[in-house]
């Protein structure tokens, strides 16, 4: 394997990396190498610097300081950093939510008048779920109310539970949260008490640490499941659509605009405005205008309005070295600060929009709600601007794109099952366990990262899986990955599903008439969007009987970079699934910490860390747990009945 | 001859060396799985502070070596292959004689193992490992003659 071919096995990647290499431009893979060896302290989590007497380390091969200046062990030191990478997370997507949130007040109060209630079953929806009733209420009073019990989940100051954890998951886990004392009743504050609690000489307690960053991480599962509700009334909630994945999605002959970031408010606005300036773009000399996405927010417009995808987090880079694109906008989280260096490169235009989130020598629009369009529109214009600059002897764009069907909110998702089963759709799925047609489900998810391959462990992992016939879901830039390499399509289905996996997909695409097939893997949406699979898990723990501890579902991170997946990784065990991260989080300083997330949190939350860097392996393991869950549920039926045969 | 030289200056103290030394004498050389390894791996060279100047401490590989002179059982050796002074751990008894005389305090006890434990200067390596690991390249190798 050559150097370059070591970095990605996408093809369209490796193209761009040539030729960054033939052009002297500069990737994140060369930084990566310029960092090598990582900081061994830093790697373990051993490296404190929380006051201003370290920074203090602890000697993990045991011949130096084993503990800091104020006496904290390995495992303080460790559970403070990785709860503060937690609440980091929290912090994301939780802020994403409650900007969502003010957008849809600021619009009923009048003074966001380019946006629209888009679906208001949703609003209803919501509304029933959390308790309230929308009976003989308008649109806008029952999105008022559904969007001021969210805020309330940032706000609450009674010890009352936050609403978007206890109306989403099974009673049962519920009644282990309050047990546990790790029920947020106010993300804000549990952002707050991870902070106070892990700052010198407040909490040494590794396992009380964690029980805290836990807490943090439920209010990280309620910010994201009330960001997606919220987007969904505001946006619409995905349908399935067709649209095209990969680097080749950028077309030469229009105005490319990249949308980049994750929080859709303006690029959806973006999406709109740009269709109806086609004919500026026209008089520039272009042939129109082709809007692309990266990240989450190219997953946000790929589920509602069929934006193709361009690339993924790591690859973000590569896009602009096409030379063809003419302005990336970015709104916030997993935005590499080094676009701006590469952006001069060329004539692309970088455009931060967030107040909150801008980078030196980028373009500024600021991102106004109650004037989104005109927003929009400057920034169509930088865009159009720009691609008279363009220089065609520099645009280079890999002839690699894939079909991709996405749009499966969970809501889409039911429709298909109910082919099958009108009265109870998500029936179709449960049978389909039960009968052991297929072995189970797996949430792909979280991010790409140089420690590994890019996209090599999401693309390993999902054919092992598929040909073990388990039902695939993804999120994010783990989607991101399927979609490019054209795992998210029916052809994907034949040549890499399982026959149980086969057989169930070609029966629901066909009662359910699914146009051209169902997909192998079923794209759930941004990272945000994690609560959809969520959403999907606690549908089949509560139609089983049980909790989604006990159901045969995993989730997998295979490259997982950002702080938001260490706190979905979190809330993922703290709901009950097993997950796989494919890189090793800064834990292994402290074998008690390490213990605590790989082995003792299953016998309390049943869902435990499995850190695996090998892909294939990660596979087997994953498999494993969906055996073990399966075999534990038939024994535990079988015990059931033997009983009651014996009374 | 190769001799390893310290750019005072550069060093900023991050023990990063240390970290990389232990991990070039571990079995698997890999981070997240030497600290798992049992006897953990030993590091050969130590990272120390004068005043506000940092000095990453390790064996100079003397000409005229004390801790040679001193060995009862001459398992500390000049390996004139490759000019450094080498322990060899099987006729080692672990008298610490080569600790009390080394005026450098760069020999160190292996405690597992009762021998002594100095610098090999990574005979298998094409760079010591820690002037490889050194993030501020305050670690150099370098031909002895180019430099002096």
């Amino acid at each position: 394997m050559g150097r370059l071919e070591g970095r990605t096995v996408d093809p369209a990647a490796l193209e761009m990396l040539k030729r960054a290499e033939e052009q002297g431009l500069e990737t994140a893979w060369d930084r990566c190498r310029a960092q090598e060896p990582l900081c061994g302290f830093g790697n373990l989590g051993v490296c404190c610097r929380i006051c201003l007497q370290g920074p203090c380390r602890i000697d993990p091969f045991g011949e130096g300081a084993t503990r800091g200046i104020c006496g904290a062990q390995d495992y303080s030191i460790v559970a403070r950093n990785l709860i503060r990478s937690i609440a980091g997370g929290t912090a994301a997507h939780s802020d994403h939510g409650r900007h969502v949130a003010l957008t849809l007040l600021a619009h009923l109060d009048g003074q966001a008048p380019d946006y629209r209630i888009a679906d208001p079953a949703k609003a209803e929806a919501v509304a029933r779920r959390i308790g309230l009733n929308p009976a003989g209420k308008t649109p806008q009073e029952i999105t008022r109310e559904v969007t001021l019990a969210a805020l309330r989940d940032f706000s609450r100051l009674e010890e009352e539970p936050c609403t978007w954890v206890t109306s989403t998951v099974t009673p049962g886990m519920t009644e282990k949260f309050e047990e546990c004392a790790i029920m947020p009743s106010n993300i804000n504050g549990a952002i707050a008490e991870v902070m106070h609690r892990s700052t010198m000489g407040v909490d040494a307690d590794p396992v009380n640490l964690i029980f805290g960053g836990l807490k943090s991480a439920l209010a990280d599962y309620a910010g994201c499941h009330l960001s997606t509700d919220l987007t969904d009334i505001l946006f619409g909630t995905p349908r399935p659509v067709r649209s095209y994945a990969n680097l080749g999605v950028i077309d030469p002959a229009k105005v490319n605009i990249t949308v980049h970031g994750h929080i859709p408010l303006l690029s959806e606005i973006v999406v709109d405005v740009a269709r109806e300036m086609e004919d500026e773009a026209r008089a520039a000399g272009a042939a129109g205008i082709n809007v692309v996405g990266i990240c989450c927010t190219a997953n946000e417009v790929l589920m509602r309005k069929g934006i193709p995808l361009a690339t993924n987090f790591i690859a973000q880079e590569l896009a602009i070295m096409t030379g063809a694109v003419d302005a990336i906008i970015v709104d916030l989280q997993c935005i590499m600060p080094a676009l701006k260096t590469l952006c001069e490169c060329f004539h692309t235009r970088l455009i931060t929009t967030i107040p909150f989130s801008k980078i030196p020598g980028a373009y500024h629009v600021d991102f106004r709600e109650e004037k989104a369009k005109e927003s929009a529109r400057r920034i169509v214009k930088l865009a159009i601007e720009a691609y008279r600059e363009r220089d065609p002897a520099r645009v280079h764009v890999p002839q690699v794109k894939n079909e991709v069907v996405a749009g499966f909110s969970l809501e889409a998702m039911l429709e298909v099952f109910a082919s099958v089963n009108r009265e109870k759709p998500i029936r179709a799925l449960v049978d389909a366990i039960e009968e052991g047609e297929i072995r189970g489900i797996a949430l792909f998810a979280g991010c790409t990262n140089t420690k590994a391959r890019h996209d090599e462990g999401h693309l390993t992992i999902a054919r092992e899986l598929a040909r073990n016939d388990v039902f695939i879901v993804a999120t994010g830039c783990a989607a991101g990955a399927m979609a490019k390499a054209g795992y998210m399509t029916s052809g994907a289905v034949k040549e890499f599903a399982g026959p149980g996996l086969t057989r169930f997909l070609e029966r629901l695409g066909k009662a359910s008439g699914f146009d051209g097939g169902l997909p192998l893997a079923f794209h759930m949406g941004s990272c945000v969007d994690n609560s959809r699979p969520v959403d999907l898990a606690v549908l089949i723990a509560k139609e089983m009987g049980s909790d989604v501890a006990d159901i045969p579902f995993v989730a997998t991170a295979p490259e997982a970079m950002h702080e938001k997946a260490v706190s979905i990784g979190a809330w993922a065990v703290t709901l009950g699934f097993p997950t796989h991260v494919g890189v090793i989080p800064p834990v292994y300083g402290s074998s008690l910490v390490t213990e605590v997330v790989t082995k003792i949190a299953e016998d309390v939350f049943g869902g435990y860390f499995i850190l695996e860097t090998d892909p294939m392996k990660a596979a087997e393991k994953l498999i494993e747990a969906l055996n073990y869950r399966n075999w534990r549920r038939k024994y535990s039926t079988a015990s059931l009945d033997e009983a009651m045969v014996a009374e | 001859m190769k001799e390893v030289f310290v750019r005072l200056a550069r060093c900023v103290g991050c023990r990063q060396c240390e970290i990389s030394c232990a991990l070039v004498h571990s079995e698997s050389r890999d981070i997240h799985q030497a600290v798992w390894e049992r006897p953990l791996p030993r590091q050969r060279v130590r990272v120390t502070r004068e005043g506000s100047e940092y000095y990453p401490l390790r064996c100079f590989h003397c000409e005229d070596a004390p801790c040679i002179g001193a060995c009862i059982t001459g398992a500390m050796h000049l390996d004139e292959d490759v000019g450094t002074v080498a322990c060899d751990t099987t006729r080692c008894v672990g008298c610490w004689m080569c600790v009390m005389v080394c005026p450098y305090g760069s020999i160190r006890i292996h405690e597992g193992q009762k021998v002594a434990l100095k610098c090999d200067r990574c005979p298998d390596e094409d760079e010591p490992a820690c002037v490889r690991g050194c993030p501020t390249r305050a670690l150099l190798v370098k031909e002895r003659a180019l430099v002096v």
